[in-house]
């Protein structure tokens, strides 16, 4: 067998031992709530999630929350991508920068920023601000720092060979500087897509008008538990959607460094 | 020997940091050097003997503490991109451009308007023998042709004047010897003015017109040793006596050297040469 068909066969082999784990998953949660007597209010039947689920779909009862929660995501993104980069680069440029800021920016990355959701609450109301806010927080030390790396550790013999050519400035960045660090930055900005996601759902939990973290909330409230699973069920498929999308973008931008 | 300089190097030092800095060197003292149109000069030393810098003084990468250089009659004060091209000890191509993109690139660096560049690239290409491999990433090339891609670039600038930093260092003996055969080859079919630092006596013998030997550091040429054969130098040169007196000249000339350096700073690693 070639080492390629060899390698397709491992991958074939670790990918249904993860199916069968999710299906042994799915069928131990419906031996809990059909033989065990695990209480629906706890562990709703799978078969209803799934009824629900179904519903939620037909009807497109989702597409204003799921509006809210992309909106919010896009919009402090392209904050944290924009301010991240522009920022991380002119630190890049001084190593007196890099010492002083690189380590700050590194703490604040390390503090857990969702515990000043009440703050951001409070200056930018329940709704959607509140959450671009706090998305674009926590989502800029990731990029800011990558682009840090990225930029402030090029080679230097690219730097002396590209000059020794005769490049301008602007040739530097173009051709030399922005290639070298590109891969570096998109790591960075999937790191920062994915805590965006993460901490503004998250905190549609905590405190919040509309978006699919509240919606769930309310269903938990409501103690519609088998609507609420279908949410959840829901949202991470977005969520395994985007990250994959995300992924891709990455791989495509890294392709032969 | 007789002619035109094309580099005139003159009174030449260069320390590296403040003069009451614990880490200051003095790297070169005192150095004056010319080199005539045309040829071939290698430099040869002790590791740190300051060898290396002088080539990026001469380039206008590092400027002198004190002395001058001298390009065509113009004083270097910085990169020269039309009179003067590198070549560097390795990795020195772009990793995300392919080898026909960085060959031009370094065109669109030097200001070649874009209807000479292809034909160009395809010549150096050619004349390297990569003609076939031009739309590799260097990351799929052997190291030997790694340093081929980078000479192609720096022939497609067309510069009167080579400078070459150890450029086939990192490679293996048998590689090393076929690209200098190469190389020896090329340079019969131009009249390019190449400064080439090496470690390796043997390269140094194969390669050169004169010998530049230098000193311990701080370095400063000891002596210069002309090595009277045409180029392209044949294989056979190696095993003839002439190649073999003029290297052990260079060993007797370059073996206190070395040994000065490792009784100073305690490190043999890289100090010996190849033989």
């Amino acid at each position: 067998m070639t080492p390629a068909g060899k390698a397709r066969e491992g991958k074939l082999a670790s990918r249904s031992v993860q199916a069968a784990f999710l299906v042994a998953l799915i069928v131990l949660w419906y031996l809990a709530t059909t033989r065990w007597g695990v209480s629906s209010i706890l562990l709703p039947n799978p078969v209803l999630v799934v009824r629900q689920l179904w519903d939620i779909l037909k009807s497109g009862e989702f597409v204003g929350d799921l509006r809210v929660t992309l909106t919010e995501l896009g919009i402090a993104f392209a904050i944290s991508a924009t301010s991240g980069v522009t920022i991380g680069y002119l630190i890049s440029r001084s190593h007196y920068r890099i010492r002083v800021l690189e380590p700050l920016f590194a703490g604040i990355y390390s503090v857990p920023i969702i515990l000043f959701l009440p703050l951001y609450v409070l200056f930018f109301g329940l709704g959607p601000a509140s959450k671009i806010a706090l998305g674009a927080t926590i989502s800029f030390f990731p990029i800011a720092l990558n682009t840090i790396a990225g930029f402030g550790y090029v080679d230097k013999v690219f730097v002396v060979a590209a000059r020794s050519m005769g490049a301008s400035d602007v040739q530097l960045f173009r051709y030399v500087l922005l290639p070298a660090a590109l891969p570096i930055i998109l790591t960075g900005m999937r790191m920062g897509f994915t805590v965006a996601l993460l901490s503004i759902i998250g905190s549609e939990t905590i405190a919040s008008l509309a978006g699919l973290g509240h919606r769930i909330v309310h269903l938990a409230e409501g103690m519609e538990m088998a609507r609420m699973f279908a949410y959840i069920a829901f949202v991470v498929a977005i969520a395994l959607i985007l990250n994959t999308i995300v992924s891709a973008l990455e791989a495509r931008g890294k392709r032969h460094t | 020997m007789t002619g035109e300089a094309a580099i005139r190097i003159k009174g030449v030092s260069h320390h590296f940091g403040e003069e009451s800095d614990a880490r200051h060197v003095l790297a070169l003292r005192d150095t004056s050097l010319d080199i005539v149109r045309g040829e071939l000069i290698c430099l040869i030393g002790p590791s740190g003997c300051g060898k290396s810098t002088l080539l990026n003084v001469v380039g206008g990468l590092l400027a002198p503490t004190t002395g001058t250089v001298e390009v065509s009659g113009k004083k270097v004060t910085g990169p020269m991109p039309h009179d003067i091209a590198f070549v560097f000890q390795e990795n020195a191509l772009f990793p995300w451009n392919t080898v026909f993109e960085n060959v031009n690139l370094g065109m669109v660096f030097q200001g070649v308007p874009r209807a000479g560049r292809e034909a160009r690239a395809r010549r150096s290409l050619e004349a390297v023998g990569l003609e076939d491999f031009a739309q590799h990433y260097p990351g799929q090339l052997s190291g030997g042709m790694r340093q081929r891609a980078a000479l192609a670039r720096a022939l497609s600038l067309e510069t009167g004047i080579l400078l070459m930093d150890e450029p086939f260092g990192a490679l293996d003996e048998q590689t090393r010897m076929i690209l200098g055969e190469d190389l020896s080859v090329l340079l019969s079919r131009t009249d390019k003015t190449i400064v080439f630092v090496t470690h390796s006596l043997g390269e140094a013998t194969f390669l050169a017109d004169r010998v530049a030997v230098f000193s311990a550091r701080p370095g400063t040429i000891k002596q210069i040793i002309s090595v009277d054969e045409p180029h392209p130098r044949k294989p056979d040169f190696v095993t003839s006596e002439k190649f073999t007196a003029i290297r052990n000249q260079l060993y007797g000339l370059l073996h206190d050297e070395i040994r000065k350096t490792v009784a100073e700073t305690g490190v043999t690693a890289g100090a010996e040469p190849a033989p």
